[in-house]
């Protein structure tokens, strides 16, 4: 017999190579998931990006009824608009052409999803994304314009695929998109200064 | 083969496994080179460092390409990236660590790996060629890690990169023109940046695995040597297997891992408590930005060039010293060549291999502190004196291993079991 | 106060105590010796330790409030953003605003200085640089005795001059809380390389022209804790660093310990 020196089956004691094996391989896989937790975390916002999402300001007093204004909060257009009594009249009256009218299926922070979709019924703000593929609605102010049609209530209109949202972004029958414009926190610490990006829930620039 | 007719999820597995290896030679590749290959049982420590270098060498690829996702390369850019990935990117200062530090750890494990052929004589025949494409790897980790370095644009990338490129300088006739085409500009500017970057993370990486692939190859075309080096093929039992000879697997992929496991412990000390390493992995004046006007105090560069630094600043004359320092990394390829011991390893060579080597080895260290000094008073007649001895050990070789008496090679390699 | 992020929270097992121990042990080949005087004559000031310690919060908090009195007029720190120093210090967002904040700055914001880079060129010869990475560039030390080796030299156009960096272009900014200082020379005689003997003049100690409004004492904790904050700044991550290094340490040894006794097992079959 040829002087091998590994020793097949005598005197090996298999099971405790079993379990010395099973435990080398179950700590090294543990080592190698806590190793993967950095690489993967970098990949999280940095602290650029989130100091740039960081919540926007506007003194909302300086808007003109009937005018919008456009800030920019976590890379995303935000409109605000000063709706004038007869716009805010004209939220009413068109229930039965909307897809969403107590917006249970859409996106907005709880103290949106009244009708007027806003803390203060003057003073609309919204994410201007349309709910359907994200490009940026057209203000369609005036009510039953030619354009738009005897119905018309006022709102927004997207050129993209022809969505259509009122005064208040709720989505219309017809349209592509199947949700209303969403609605991002926000709060008003002091009268007239509005901060997009801060409530309740959400504290801080992170 | 065909596929064996089982059933069960461990039927489905033999089924798949088997479809596979219709498909990829999985098993002949284990068998082959894993359990079927024989590796001399007697390795000892020196043969840890060919398996921790493939490790390192996968550390720097996957944290370089974290890296790259957040570096911006540009004269006004790199610098100011390189502190938000230590700032701001969510455990961005620990893939950067990880990064530097593994650049000197992979130098300190290829030259231990280096040092193990000087030992055992696995430069000899029939391993040349692994020898050179060894050296060719080293060559390409040489370039890789100077162009690394230059990539943060800390005032030493900067004169690091000034003065290294400037040396081409004094290559007769094409020398002034060759700098001006390397650096892309009339100093070292955007245009050197931006190339050394796509080199150091596309060509170079490449060329890198190219190159450490064929040295693997090599490697099981010839079998390792082992510390007696005897050649343990010459040995076989009735079985065809070198009776020297243990399967690689499960006998040195289980010892490799205690390897790694004591390797990890070493880099993690050093990642988390002195990532600096007193100024010698990432160094003060590169924690300035790159300043044309302004030269630091001491240019050295990074601590594993050092050696041959000093051999460049021992020679007065600045044409011969270039021509010196790039001889001295050329000689190692003549190694198989230059030692005409009829053995292989030191431990049968005679008192003279011995001197030599541990002359050798106490130069290139003290080359390697003397190239961090300035280079004044008595350190530059000590780097003299030690660039001498570098070079006989490389030049007297073929003289000094020929007379020097051996002692008799046993017939079976030494092992004591541990 | 105990600070949540990042910080080095201490339990009471002895198995951190052995680990910290260890690493102590490591660590301390790159943090010089804890001894230094305040002061005293000052011949010795090339030994002098910075001996800074970023986990001590109320230190860092102290060195911050000096910057922003003393340093930011000039300096930048434009890596760091005033809500990482909060964060990082445990300074609550209504004293940042207060203390910290520059007039018109944003939490978010970098912080910078108000003083124009040309206006410094113009003033002192160069721009003030920014000093966010200083003390990994220059070291705690080198910066510990910059602030303690000013002296009056009215050949200066600042009329000061510095040890640690001779012909220094800013002025000593902290004289008033130091009291000026002369630097007093001695004669030594020396042996040129032609053999001939001259004179040579060598520091060899301050003396104190005046004082200033903080006793020696106060002025040295004033000086280390600026130097620790600016040493904070350099690497705001070190103390998360630490923290998670003892963790990686120790879960290594087991993985190695556990491989170790694999190989043993595997290997007795090998004669």
């Amino acid at each position: 017999m040829a002087e091998n020196v590994v020793v097949a089956d005598d005197g090996v004691d298999l099971s405790r190579r079993k379990f010395l094996t099973t435990a080398t391989v179950a700590t090294g896989a543990v080592g190698a998931a806590f190793a993967a937790v950095p690489f993967i975390a970098s990949w999280q916002p940095s602290e650029r990006a989130k100091a740039a999402g960081a919540p926007a300001e506007l003194d909302v007093s300086k808007i003109e009824p009937g005018q919008m204004a456009i800030i920019t909060w976590r890379r995303q257009p935000i409109y605000i608009v000063r709706r004038t009594p007869e716009m805010l009249a004209h939220l009413k009256g068109h229930d039965d052409l909307l897809k969403d009218k107590d917006s249970k299926d859409s996106d907005q922070p709880p103290y949106a999803t009244n009708e007027i979709r806003a803390r203060l019924p003057e003073i609309l703000v919204l994410i201007g994304t349309c709910t359907h593929l994200g490009c940026l609605p057209k203000q369609r102010f005036e009510a039953a314009s030619a354009e738009m049609g005897a119905y018309w209530p006022g709102g927004f209109f997207c050129p993209c695929h022809g969505s259509r949202f009122d005064l208040a972004g709720r989505v219309f029958t017809g349209s592509p998109a199947s949700v209303n414009l969403r609605i991002p926190p926000y709060e008003y610490p002091t009268p007239g200064k509005l901060v997009v990006g801060l409530d309740e829930t959400h504290k801080g620039a992170a | 083969m065909a596929a064996p007719q089982a059933t069960g999820a461990a039927g489905a597995r033999k089924g798949l496994w088997a479809w596979i290896n219709k498909r990829l030679p999985v098993d002949e590749f284990i068998s082959e080179q894993l359990t079927g290959y024989y590796a001399p049982k007697n390795f000892n420590i020196w043969y840890f460092f060919g398996s921790l270098a493939l490790l390192v060498l996968v550390l720097q690829l996957a944290t370089g390409i974290f890296l790259t996702m957040f570096y911006k390369p540009g004269e006004a850019t790199s610098f100011d990236s390189v502190e938000f990935i230590m700032r701001e990117v969510n455990y961005g200062w620990l893939i950067r660590y990880l990064h530097s530090t593994g650049a000197s750890a992979f130098f300190i494990v290829v030259y231990l790996h280096m040092f193990r052929a000087f030992l055992y004589g696995s430069y000899r025949a029939p391993r040349e060629l692994l020898w050179i494409l060894g050296m060719l790897v080293y060559l390409a980790l040489m370039a890789e890690a100077f162009m690394g370095y230059v990539l943060p644009w800390g005032n030493m990338s900067f004169w690091g990169a000034q003065v290294i490129v400037n040396l081409f300088g004094t290559i007769p006739a094409i020398g002034p023109g060759l700098v001006e085409w390397i650096r892309g500009d009339y100093g070292i500017a955007d245009a050197t940046l931006n190339r050394f970057f796509s080199l150091h993370v596309v060509a170079i990486p490449l060329a890198l695995l190219l190159l450490v692939m064929l040295h693997l190859v090599a490697l099981r075309r010839t079998g390792s040597n082992n510390p007696d080096g005897i050649e343990i093929k010459n040995n076989l039992g009735a079985d065809g297997k070198p009776l020297d000879g243990i399967p690689f697997h499960p006998y040195y992929t289980v010892k490799d891992v205690v390897g790694v496991g004591v390797f990890f412990v070493l880099f993690a000390i050093v990642v988390f408590f002195v990532p600096t390493f007193g100024g010698l992995f990432l160094e003060g004046p590169n924690f300035e930005p790159a300043n044309p006007m302004s030269t630091p105090e001491h240019i050295a560069p990074v601590w594993y060039f050092t050696p041959y630094y000093a051999i460049l600043r021992a020679v007065p004359d600045q044409r011969l010293g270039a021509l010196l320092m790039g001889l001295a990394v050329v000689l190692f390829l003549f190694l198989p060549w230059l030692d005409r011991s009829p053995v292989k390893s030191i431990r049968y060579k005679g008192w003279l291999s011995k001197l030599a080597l541990t002359v050798f080895a106490v130069s290139f260290i003290s080359l390697g502190y003397l190239g961090l000094q300035p280079a004044e008073g008595s350190y530059v007649l000590l780097a003299r004196i030690f660039a001498f001895l570098y070079f006989m050990f490389f030049l007297a070789m073929p003289w000094y291993s020929r007379i020097d008496p051996v002692k008799p090679v046993p017939e079976r390699v030494v092992y004591h079991a541990h | 106060m105990r600070i949540e992020k990042g910080a080095f929270v201490v339990r009471a097992s002895s198995r951190y105590l052995l680990a910290l121990l260890g690493v102590g042990l490591l660590a301390s080949a790159a943090v010089p010796a804890a001894e230094e005087s305040a002061g005293g004559a000052g011949a010795d000031w090339k030994s002098w330790h910075a001996d800074t310690d970023v986990r001590n919060i109320a230190s860092l908090q102290r060195g911050a409030r000096n910057f922003f009195n003393y340093c930011v007029g000039c300096h930048s720190l434009k890596y760091e953003r005033y809500s990482r120093l909060g964060e990082d210090l445990a300074i609550p967002p209504d004293m940042l605003d207060k203390y910290i904040l520059q007039p018109g700055d944003k939490p978010t914001q970098y912080i910078l200085t108000s003083m124009p880079a040309a206006d410094g060129e113009a003033w002192f010869g160069k721009t003030p640089p920014d000093l966010s990475l200083m003390a990994r560039a220059r070291g705690a030390d080198y910066l510990y005795q910059l602030f303690k080796t000013y002296y009056v030299d009215m050949s200066r156009p600042t009329g000061a001059n510095n040890l640690r960096l001779p012909a220094i272009a800013m002025p000593a900014v902290l004289s008033e809380l130091e009291g000026p200082k002369a630097a007093v020379y001695r004669n030594v005689e020396k042996r040129g390389e032609d053999g001939k003997p001259s004179t040579e003049q060598v520091f060899d100690h301050f003396e104190q022209l005046a004082p200033g409004r903080m006793n020696a004492e106060e002025y040295d904790g004033f000086v280390r804790d600026t130097v620790n904050f600016l040493v904070y700044v350099g690497e705001p991550t070190q103390a998360q660093r630490h923290a998670l290094g003892i963790w990686v340490v120790l879960f290594l040894l087991v993985f190695t310990w556990i491989a170790w006794l694999l190989k043993k097992e595997y290997w007795k079959d090998v004669h």
